[in-house]
């Protein structure tokens, strides 16, 4: 009988089982931020104890940052009081940080993978949920709390329950115009954002395949949005490109060594799985949220459900989100005002995010009206977009090119919604007040989706505004 | 050594709402701190308090529930992000038990790591427990990790609790640190045999 990958990893990491019968898991590489590590720090203090492997330990600075004015001292002495225990913390420890201005400063998740940190087989833990977007290169990446990063720090280890494994196939091919983000809208608007209590999310067939790894990261972030703690790829030819050559990935002789042993871990032909789940990827449509969570989401052309039209559990959160969002059930989403566009976030923040949006935004021009931000994932992000001219077509087009940070995502910063605002995001969250206004709405889609919102002033298709043909 | 958690009583405060995320039990704003000190008092913000600051009519702010210890929640309680922030703040607005359908995983390990129970009754019972307690808002409901039930107004509901969480709180193991530390030298075989990410010279 074979096994699946997130099995091979567990065996090759499980030091012992503990005494309640969970294991204990040892961490390959542990990413922090400067959000829920403080804590962790003072508690490792109280208790006496050091970093134990500061060589697998690797910190950013990414939720408070400032993307407009990032001079010091910060406006907000918070901020600028956690950025400088995360400086401190990490020189007294010997921990490599990548501070602002260091050139490789951005959202943990983006720069973990882009550095060549993040690689096959390994556990990656990371005080973030969506630490699952690094399972889309075949690691079993997972967010955790406070108190595990004070475990992970002075132990590098955890106390871990083992998972069931869901394998979701994606079959077919994906229309132009249509993204690794909708499709994990899609599949969590099937699967609901409590299907996968319980599971880690094994992502494959044939449109996953042939995803970039940039993409496979959009697919593996939201995994968490859909109730799973972990979601991954298995490693291929792909993963393989996109690492050769990054920093930290492994050089020469190692490099053919790290290959063989990275296949290894792939999931075999008849591994077992708790459940099957197959979508057709030609029947995903620009998908779009119409809640207050990720589930609740419907294709671009679709209309917002009438109550009778939903399972019965799902009615009391639909009429609070209808109440909450000032839609009207049955209503269609298209055309809906919107008055911020923002591209960015853990989700789609990257290189090949802000490529694909240029090559349709040129020559358009954002609505009057919208407030249209593009915050780049990290300075490696955003240096590369300069040289490539991206940059330039989003300021000719009206969008502010900010500086890296997770931004409006989460509003740790000054970027947030005012007052009851609608935001077009292709960032992971639509929840009540996230975005910084305890009445500010977010509409989840994707990054091109997004710039079609900003050009029309409204809630739109891309494929529409921006002249794709449509199969 | 740990507190043990063997039986918690107390008034029980009925907050009904599906899929309620940890961006609504503590708003970000309120993570930019250094400690987890005084995050009880912003519990809930948003729906408490409106944006002047006013509290608004929500079971945390009725004066029949001041002083409870135990959380009444629905299906899918604290989804979203990984913010200990979110049980700290819970716990240290002096809840000592969250008792509902289920818990979204990151949320339930943080909770019980630091020492708060989250059971799971099954959805009759829990039905009929919010119903008692919103008829009745004084009414001392006990959730017992030893005979694994919840009691209420002469009822007895069995609890449902993974076992090795159980075993943690009653055993006042719920914090694994120290078991962690046991490992030894173990985790430096680990560390020489796992390879790691090494700078490229």
């Amino acid at each position: 009988m074979g096994k699946t990958l997130y099995e091979k990893v567990w065996e090759a990491h499980e030091v012992r089982k503990l005494r309640n019968g969970q294991s204990q898991l040892f961490i390959d590489l542990h990413l922090l931020h400067e959000v829920t590590s403080p804590q962790a720090f003072g508690m490792l203090k109280d208790l006496g104890l050091k970093v134990r492997y500061p060589h697998r330990t690797f910190a950013t600075v990414d939720h408070i940052v400032p993307t407009h004015d990032r001079r010091e001292p910060f406006q907000d002495p918070l901020a600028q009081s956690m950025l400088e225990a995360l400086r401190a913390n990490t020189r007294e420890h010997g921990i490599t940080f990548f501070d602002l201005g260091s050139g490789n400063q951005g959202i943990v998740h983006v720069i973990g993978p882009q550095l060549g940190l993040t690689q096959p087989g390994m556990t990656i833990a990371c005080g973030d949920s969506h630490t699952s977007t690094h399972g889309a290169f075949g690691a079993v990446a997972f967010g955790i709390g406070t108190s595990q990063v004070r475990d992970v720090l002075a132990t590098q280890t955890l106390a871990a329950q083992k998972l069931k494994v869901r394998r979701i196939n994606v079959e077919g091919r994906l229309a132009p115009g249509v993204y690794a983000k909708d499709v994990i809208l899609h599949i969590i608007r099937h699967l609901g954002v409590k299907g996968g209590l319980g599971y880690a999310y094994e992502y494959g067939g044939s449109a996953v395949e042939a995803m970039d790894m940039e993409s496979r990261m959009t697919l593996c972030n939201m995994s968490i949005e859909g109730g799973a703690r972990v979601g991954y790829v298995n490693p291929d030819e792909t993963t393989f490109r996109y690492l050769e050559g990054r920093p930290y990935s492994p050089q020469g002789e190692a490099w053919e060594e790290a290959k063989r042993r990275w296949l290894s871990f792939r999931s075999d032909p008849d591994a077992p799985y708790d459940d099957v789940v197959t979508f057709r990827a030609e029947a995903i449509a620009p998908t779009v949220t119409w809640g207050i969570n990720p589930g609740q989401a419907i294709p671009i052309d679709g209309r917002i459900p009438l109550l009778e039209e939903l399972p019965e559990e799902e009615r009391p959160v639909a009429e609070e989100a209808l109440a909450y969002m000032g839609f009207r059930p049955g209503q269609p989403i298209k055309g809906v005002p919107v008055q911020v566009a923002f591209i960015g976030s853990c989700t789609n923040a990257r290189l090949s995010d802000l490529r694909e949006v240029a090559r349709f935004l040129k020559g358009h021009r954002v609505k009057k009206g919208v407030r249209a931000l593009v915050v780049p994932g990290s300075e490696w992000v955003a240096r590369k977009a300069e040289e490539e001219g991206i940059a330039e077509v989003f300021r000719e087009a009206g969008f502010e090119w900010r500086n890296p940070g997770c931004s409006m995502c989460l509003a740790m910063n000054p970027d947030r919604l005012e007052g009851d605002e609608l935001a077009a995001s292709s960032s992971n969250r639509n929840y009540k007040g996230r975005m910084g206004s305890p009445r500010g709405r977010t509409v989840l889609m994707s990054p091109l989706m997004v710039a079609a919102a900003a050009v029309a002033g409204e809630i739109a298709d891309a494929r529409e505004v921006f002249g794709i043909a449509v199969r | 050594m740990l507190e043990k958690f063997t039986l918690i009583r107390g008034k029980a405060v009925p907050l009904r709402g599906e899929d309620i995320d940890t961006d609504r039990i503590i708003p970000a704003r309120f993570m930019k701190a250094l400690t987890f000190e005084g995050l009880g008092r912003y519990l809930f913000y948003d729906e408490r308090f409106d944006e002047e600051g006013n509290p608004k009519p929500h079971p945390l702010n009725d004066p029949r529930y001041q002083g409870a210890s135990i959380l009444l929640v629905e299906a899918g309680f604290g989804s979203g992000s990984s913010r200990e922030h979110a049980p700290q703040a819970i716990k240290r607005a002096g809840f000592r038990a969250i008792v509902g359908e289920s818990f979204a995983e990151i949320f339930f390990g943080n909770a019980t790591a630091i020492g708060l129970p989250c059971v799971t009754l099954a959805p009759e019972d829990l039905k009929a427990l919010f119903q008692r307690v919103e008829e009745e808002p004084g009414l001392e409901v006990e959730v017992d990790l030893v005979a694994k039930e919840v009691r209420f107004a002469g009822h007895k509901a069995p609890l449902s609790l993974p076992e090795a969480a159980r075993e943690a709180l009653t055993q006042g193991l719920w914090d694994p640190i120290g078991e962690l530390l046991e490992a030894g030298e173990l985790l430096d075989a680990f560390d020489r045999k796992l390879p790691y990410p090494r700078r490229a010279e």
